[in-house]
């Protein structure tokens, strides 16, 4: 075991599955010998070639579109997207194409890709950095979309993601790169997809999160906690495909449950959950379901951050308007 | 522009024409009068409803064929929707080819010795892909090449240039064929670009670009084949701008060429007509006679026929097949679907 950053975690996996897998191949705009904006390429060319690891011309649509072909060949692209504020210059070749390679060849042709890609704020980024679209990839049939939330759900997931014979897109909140450590095995192992984790037990109210989310909907529960509240934290992992099951699971013995995303409310997945639990678990309901989210404006300018992005007093808020419905 | 054999059916470039057998002569135009035929059936049976989306290919049987002739069968084809007849001669099975029109996904299921994707919809995306196909034939040490085609409006998508400059940046070995028809739907090529020719666009990638007359198959397949030459001797890709016409409409989905193009065009190329010139050629060599080509022509009609009727037989689709095609393995959601669907199926 080591104490590693969710950074490190994802170096790691990279790193894991390179030394796995001859035909996984690692590309994007600064990830050979730059190791990545983030670092998170760090030193894997130098270790595996540039063969293996390797820059590519600026644009978007070719990274993804030329991974879409690559794929025919029998190799497992791991392409990066370098803020996913830029998947528009790929929006064709993502759900257009990657998505649908398997359905629209009857199952001749397959896409095993994983599309690595930062957002998320707190950290002042400039423009189309940090904007949440994961909305956007969750509507299009055909595609994964995981989010850890830390370093050890990022090691396990990222090495599942790769594996995963269909095309993943494992975004990597920027916030959480470095915010803390985690004890990080050093070893292989996976994470299933599609799984949710209960991140903190409770019987009150069901505080539904994932990437940064997740943070603020624990400390929310502390908050409550102080308060006789004892709140149960999902931490949904991926969120297309939603594991229904632990959430109704959840929301059953609750009776309430808060969604929480960073997300603006007519995006992300937030609503989506809502209407899986007044299909599955009305009668059980004491309350409406309700959600946290940022406002319906574009990505703040990064001054207004602050004022902008959901956070836990937000979730302690709603948790209370649920709980004195 | 490149020609070898003139709208007379005469050599005007003795230098450069093709080592091709007698047979391999025979070959192509044996394939071009038979995908000139099936034009006009896929035409008859698209109007009789027995067809769905179909795109004409008449005009472009030597833009088409002349370059599909100068590959191998491991050589992989990144189709447009115009492109079904190479696929076809690659070894797409008939019947598959019509279930591609009517939208059955079993027209997309290519044998496993068949090297090519179906057809692409989405203009430009087969170009992209085509740089990829090759990265991966070039990082998996194959001899062999990605093709792709577009046509001239195509050459004007942001994926064109990205595909043709990332092939180049690697050199991988992809030849990209632009068929230049002179039209994109009703948009004639001068309202594309301000550039003269589009094989000039090559230079934006820094790769080689050739202007070829796409109505003459020997110029087509020799350029072509020169082209497969230097990509898999390591010598990076190549464009080919052939120019060709297109008799009929732009597909058969209601587009009328008569609303922005005149006779005097269509019969000007006419002349120009591929098989024409090269049957032309053939006689004059004592190759090609009136029986070989009705020949063919009835065989082309009796094939065409009878999968036309392997078509219909096959088995419809069903809602589960469609989902069972999504993912290796069903996420949760589809899981439950399929459930819903086998039961109303089973019904």
């Amino acid at each position: 075991m080591a104490q590693m950053t969710m950074i490190q975690a994802i170096t790691n996996a990279l790193q894991t599955e390179l030394k796995n897998d001859e035909d996984v191949l690692v590309f994007g705009e600064d990830v050979g010998q730059n190791g990545g904006v983030f670092r998170a390429t760090e030193g894997l060319q130098e270790e595996f070639g540039e063969e293996r690891v390797f820059d590519t011309p600026l644009a978007e649509s070719g990274i993804i579109g030329m991974a879409v072909g690559m794929s025919t060949q029998g190799v497992r692209p791991v392409p990066e997207i370098q803020f996913f504020g830029f998947v528009f210059e790929a929006m064709d070749a993502v759900s257009g194409q990657a998505a649908r390679f398997r359905y629209r060849s009857g199952g001749r042709w397959h896409a095993p890709i994983t599309i690595r890609s930062p957002f998320g704020g707190g950290v002042h980024t400039p423009e189309l950095h940090a904007d949440s679209l994961e909305g956007l990839f969750a509507q299009q049939p055909g595609l994964k979309v995981v989010i850890p939330s830390g370093p050890y759900d990022a090691k396990g997931l990222l090495i599942q993601s790769i594996r995963d014979n269909d095309p993943v897109i494992f975004l990597e909140h920027m916030k959480l790169y470095r915010s803390f450590r985690e004890e990080v095995p050093e070893e292989e192992y996976t994470l299933e997809l599609g799984k949710a984790e209960t991140k903190r037990e409770g019987k009150d109210i069901t505080l539904i999160a994932y990437g940064a989310m997740v943070h603020a909907a624990l400390k929310a529960a502390e908050e409550l906690e102080e308060e006789n509240i004892q709140a149960e934290v999902i931490d949904l992992r991926t969120i297309a495909p939603i594991d229904v099951d632990t959430i109704i699971e959840s929301v059953k013995k609750t009776s309430r449950a808060v969604v929480i995303q960073e997300a603006q409310r007519k995006a992300g997945i937030a609503a989506s959950i809502v209407s899986e639990i007044q299909e599955r678990a009305i009668l059980h309901l004491e309350a409406p379901v309700l959600r946290v989210t940022a406002p319906d404006t574009v990505y703040p300018f990064s001054e207004a951050e602050e004022i902008w992005l959901p956070n836990h007093k937000d979730i302690v808020e709603k948790a209370k308007e649920s709980i004195n419905f | 522009m490149i020609q070898i054999l003139d709208e007379n059916g005469k050599i005007v470039d003795e230098d450069n024409v093709p080592d091709l057998s007698d047979d391999d002569l025979v070959e192509l135009m044996k394939r071009m009068v038979y995908t000139r035929v099936l034009d006009q059936r896929s035409i008859a049976l698209n109007r009789q409803g027995r067809l769905g989306f179909y795109a004409p290919t008449a005009g472009q049987e030597a833009s088409q064929l002349g370059s599909h002739y100068a590959l191998e069968k491991d050589d992989f084809i990144l189709p447009a929707y115009r492109d079904v007849p190479q696929l076809i001669w690659h070894g797409l099975p008939l019947y598959q080819a019509f279930l591609f029109s009517r939208g059955h996904f079993h027209g997309n299921q290519m044998p496993d010795d068949v090297n090519a994707l179906s057809p692409q919809i989405i203009i430009g995306a087969q170009i992209t892909q085509a740089a990829g196909v090759a990265v991966g034939m070039k990082k998996k040490g194959k001899e062999n090449v990605a093709i792709t085609y577009t046509g001239d409006g195509g050459a004007s998508q942001g994926d064109f240039y990205e595909g043709i400059n990332f092939a180049g940046a690697y050199q991988a070995p992809a030849i990209f064929v632009v068929q230049n028809n002179q039209f994109a739907i009703s948009v004639p090529v001068d309202k594309q670009s301000a550039a003269n020719t589009i094989s000039q666009k090559a230079a934006a990638a820094g790769i080689p670009g050739f202007l070829v007359d796409g109505m003459d198959v020997l110029a087509v397949y020799q350029v072509t084949k020169e082209a497969r030459e230097r990509a898999i001797n390591g010598d990076g890709p190549t464009l080919i701008e052939t120019m060709t016409y297109r008799y009929g409409p732009h597909t058969m989905a209601g587009d009328d060429p008569t609303r922005y193009r005149t006779d005097d065009m269509d019969d000007d190329w006419e002349k120009k007509d591929p098989i024409v010139r090269f049957r032309k050629y053939l006689e004059e060599k004592d190759l090609w006679s009136e029986d070989q080509e009705n020949a063919v022509v009835e065989k082309a009609k009796e094939e065409i026929k009878a999968a036309v009727k392997k078509a219909d037989k096959y088995d419809k689709m069903k809602v589960t097949d469609l989902m069972e095609n999504m993912y290796e393995e069903l996420p949760a959601n589809l899981q439950e679907q399929m459930e819903e669907y086998k039961e109303k199926e089973s019904k």
